[in-house]
């Protein structure tokens, strides 16, 4: 089972989730700009989790045979504090890098007037980069936040197959499908959707436009909740061609949409093809790069 | 894994002294392996022979943009936008290349260089550090390759440890970048001018032979890459002139 896991927060996992997640399957990621618990101050924090969604955390993942690209955004809650709000200014340089598959998380939190300027100045910044949106919808006031979040996708210049919508659930999943938009579903251990109700809906709306995710990030979250749904689908009598619909070609085709999903991991090796040139080694280009069959090891805390 | 060699080299037991003959920069030592470093327009002919006809078009339209509009130009200028969709354009094993063009055509200096490192991905970041022999005559950008040396990312500090680095990077942090190599596993092939800079340093030596004997004390393999470093170090008996034990700092 090939899985791609369209929402997980690695910066707040270990390499022993790593290596659990290749374990079961797990060959990509998709990690989008979140908040971290604890409220950020400034813009150059920011900058920092930006940074490290473009440089440390694709070289981790890379590590353990994982391909990890990011989606950039300032998020809803942080949205809301006049000290993070300037960073909005500093995305485009962002939004133009080789990892970045689309702007995300945008959406609602508390739904409030800074919420909506962010969410249509973000949805606005999508459109011009070339790039979908993963839209967060509210955990309070869910259905009231998914309608408010389908209008402004509606005034926006994305077209609506351009969009995301995630954490859905039994209430909003009608509307936001009528939509036009993809429908992404976070499989938590105790919020959210469990394995049995995403099943449940699987059955009731089909496998087309359908992400799974396991969000996992520093709270209560399981990264091999992704591997758990199509273990269950199978177990419910979905055909192995249906959960690699969901669990690898619907993320693929909706990240897709940025043009600029690479899913071979170079891995490591300071010697794949790319970097030999320039030490002045070329290399044949008919000679394959080394793959790991077993996915190399971070040296160590040593280091 | 266990090495022939168990027995560390050097101990730290003070009294056995590393051979130490002193490797300031610049001192004539005998250029054992000196690496040469495919010019720009090796790299041009590379990429024209194996990048896709787009791609060839891309980069072409690339060069000479960045060849006619340099500098700085509003929020983002054009040739930085190139460099940083290089990778989606060319492909990723041909991106390091490309991008080293691009900041060749833009006549990236110091400063821009500077900009577009610390404002980069970790792939534009190695790219930078590969253009530095190119681009930057003196040691003003040595702080990118101090950066690239803190981080544990093993294919920055392999760009980190090429030609530029061989040229100006001070005694203590060529070192400390060679010992920081044979930690993270990055071969020390990748480390340019390493048998000229290695050759007589004892206090390099020194370095290598005390980490041996923490792996020996560990229960550790000692990586086969610090026997290669550490016979780098010996000074050709021959023509060595007297240990000079106040020379290990240097
Ligand atoms: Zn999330």
């Amino acid at each position: 089972m090939r899985i791609f896991d369209p929402h997980i927060h690695m910066t707040s996992r270990t390499t022993d989730d790593y290596e659990a997640m290749y374990a079961a399957g797990v060959r990509a990621v998709v990690e989008p700009s979140f908040w971290l618990g604890q409220p950020r101050t400034s813009p150059a924090s920011f900058r920092d989790y930006f940074d490290s969604l473009l440089g440390w955390e694709p070289f981790r993942a890379a590590q353990y045979g994982i391909a990890h690209h990011c989606t950039i955004a300032l998020n809803p809650k942080e949205a809301n504090d006049p000290r993070c709000a300037p960073v909005l200014d500093e995305l485009p340089r962002y939004l133009v890098k080789d990892n970045v598959v689309a702007v995300g998380e945008v959406g609602y939190d508390s739904m409030t007037p800074a919420e909506d300027t962010a969410l249509a100045t973000q949805l606005q910044l999508a459109a011009d980069h070339g790039l979908p949106a993963l839209v967060h919808t509210p955990h309070r006031d869910k259905l009231a936040g998914l309608r408010r979040t389908l209008d402004a996708v509606r005034e926006s210049a994305l077209p609506p197959e351009r969009v995301l919508v995630d954490h859905l659930n039994e209430t909003t999943v009608k509307e936001a499908k009528d939509s036009g938009c993809w429908l992404g579903f976070s499989v938590y251990p105790d919020t959210k959707m469990d394995e049995e109700r995403m099943v449940a809906i699987l059955r009731a709306y089909g496998t087309e436009q359908i992400l799974v995710n396991s969000a996992a990030d520093w709270g209560r979250s399981d990264p091999l909740k992704t591997r758990k749904v199509g273990d269950l689908m199978l177990a419910e009598g979905f055909g192995e061609d249906d959960v690699d619909q969901v669990l690898w070609r619907n993320p693929v085709a909706f990240y897709g949409l940025s043009g600029r999903l690479n899913l071979d991991v170079t891995g490591t090796a300071a010697t794949h093809e790319g970097n030999s040139i320039l030490r002045g080694v070329p290399k044949d280009p008919h000679e394959p790069d080394p793959a790991p069959t077993a996915p190399a090891r971070l040296p160590g805390t040593e280091a | 894994m266990t090495h022939p060699r168990a027995t560390p080299a050097a101990s730290t037991d003070s009294t056995q002294q590393a051979p130490s003959t002193g490797t300031h920069t610049g001192q004539t030592v005998p250029a054992t392996g000196l690496t040469t470093a495919p010019s720009l327009a090796d790299l041009r002919r590379h990429l024209t022979t194996q990048l896709d006809p787009a791609a060839r078009t891309w980069l072409e339209h690339a060069l000479d943009e960045a060849a006619a509009h340099p500098g700085v130009h509003g929020p983002i200028s054009p040739w930085e936008l190139r460099l940083a969709e290089a990778g989606r354009r060319c492909g990723a094993a041909h991106a390091d290349a490309a991008r080293v063009l691009i900041l060749d055509a833009a006549r990236a200096g110091t400063d821009a260089l500077t900009r577009v490192y610390f404002q980069g991905t970790a792939d534009e970041r190695r790219a930078v550090l590969h253009a530095l022999p190119h681009l930057v005559p003196g040691p003003g950008a040595l702080p990118l390759v101090e950066d690239a040396l803190r981080t544990n990312d093993t294919r920055l500090l392999t760009a980190a440890v090429g030609p530029y680095a061989a040229r100006h990077l001070a005694a203590h942090d060529w070192r400390h970048a060679v010992l920081k190599c044979l930690f993270t596993g990055v071969p020390v092939e990748h480390v340019a001018d390493l048998g000229r800079r290695a050759h007589g340093d004892g206090e390099l030596a020194r370095m290598l032979g005390d980490y041996a004997a923490e792996r020996t004390a560990a229960g550790r393999p000692v990586p086969e890459d610090l026997y290669r470093v550490l016979d780098l170090t010996e000074p050709v008996p021959p023509t060595a002139g007297p240990a000079d034990p106040h020379g290990k700092e240097s």
